[in-house]
């Protein structure tokens, strides 16, 4: 057994620790945390797998903003624990018969699938020397994938648009600019030209 | 060697916590959302695992389109949840019955 299964067994066992805790912490606070360490170890699992930009992506991207964004949200929220938890052990037989069924029908296809047969990768692309994992992703993204990677640039943009949107209010009281009136003010609206009788200043009193 | 068999078991099993935990947690919309990211984070092992044992770069493609579109989903359900929450004053699923569902 080398090293690299002997790591990749003890990160995937810590994994799926990591994911029981997502789903049985009692505090959110507690399961995000938890979500951020599986993600970790599934970056380092991925890094195992020849996967290494994906790895970084996911720690980047995943640890350091999506779950930065779910600590935000759940710490601004005042969620009730012992509200949200009344169903928990209700429904925990039927949640883990029903996960029993998946693992079983995955395995069953899997070994049934791979059976009596020696499934060895076709080839082993990182073999050659001078192979980089990103610079082959990036040259199948703008070459081949490039349509759907200016998809995926417009789907942040619409999920930026979107988050802005929908949490932005206005509050009563508050001032803010009308650009509509800005745009179609006129010089005259501008300036007012008051005619007034002149007044000689200190005249009243010499008269 | 890692072989294939173990990584499709690992999320098979990793996607199956994750129902689980969506069966649990059904009451708190904060956990079914962290539930649905474990789900996408195992269908991402699957096309890793298959990347590499076809050779094909194709599958860390669409991990990476995966990973986007979880990214905005994410983003878009935290921004809901906050709009709801303001609202109503709770996140428990029960008490969101406005629409009579």
């Amino acid at each position: 057994m080398s090293i690299t299964e002997i790591l990749f067994y003890a990160f995937s066992g810590v994994l799926l620790v990591s994911a029981i805790g997502v789903i049985t912490a009692r505090n959110p606070v507690h399961a995000a945390l938890f979500l951020v360490f599986s993600f970790f170890n599934s970056a380092v699992l991925w890094i195992l797998l020849e996967a290494e930009f994906l790895a970084i992506v996911l720690v980047l991207v995943y640890v350091g903003a999506v779950m930065v964004l779910f600590l935000f949200v759940v710490m601004m929220l005042d969620v009730k624990i012992a509200e949200v938890r009344e169903g928990f052990t209700r429904y925990a037989p039927l949640g883990i018969l029903i996960a029993l069924i998946v693992v079983a029908e995955i395995g069953s296809v899997v070994f049934v699938k791979t059976l009596g047969q020696e499934v060895t990768p076709v080839t082993q692309v990182a073999a050659e020397a001078g192979y980089s994992n990103t610079g082959a992703l990036g040259e199948l993204l703008y070459t081949k994938y490039l349509y759907p990677f200016e998809l995926a640039a417009v789907i942040l943009l619409l999920a930026i648009v979107a988050a802005i949107v929908l949490t932005m209010r206005r509050r009563a009281g508050l001032k803010q600019q009308d650009i509509g009136a800005q745009v179609s003010v006129r010089a005259q609206d501008r300036i007012r030209v008051v005619k007034m009788p002149p007044v000689i200043e200190g005249g009243e009193k010499q008269s | 060697m890692i072989s294939l068999n173990f990584v499709l078991m690992l999320a098979g099993i990793l996607f199956a916590l994750s129902v689980a935990g969506i069966f649990l947690n059904r009451k708190n919309v904060i956990l079914l959302l962290m539930c649905i990211e474990l789900m996408l984070l195992a269908v991402n092992f699957n096309f890793i695992a298959f990347a590499r044992q076809l050779g094909d770069l194709g599958g860390q493609v669409f991990v990476f389109f995966i990973l986007t579109v979880a990214a905005a989903e994410s983003a878009i359900g935290l921004a809901i949840l906050v709009v709801l929450f303001r609202e109503r004053k709770s996140i428990n699923v029960e008490q969101l019955d406005t629409m009579k569902g």
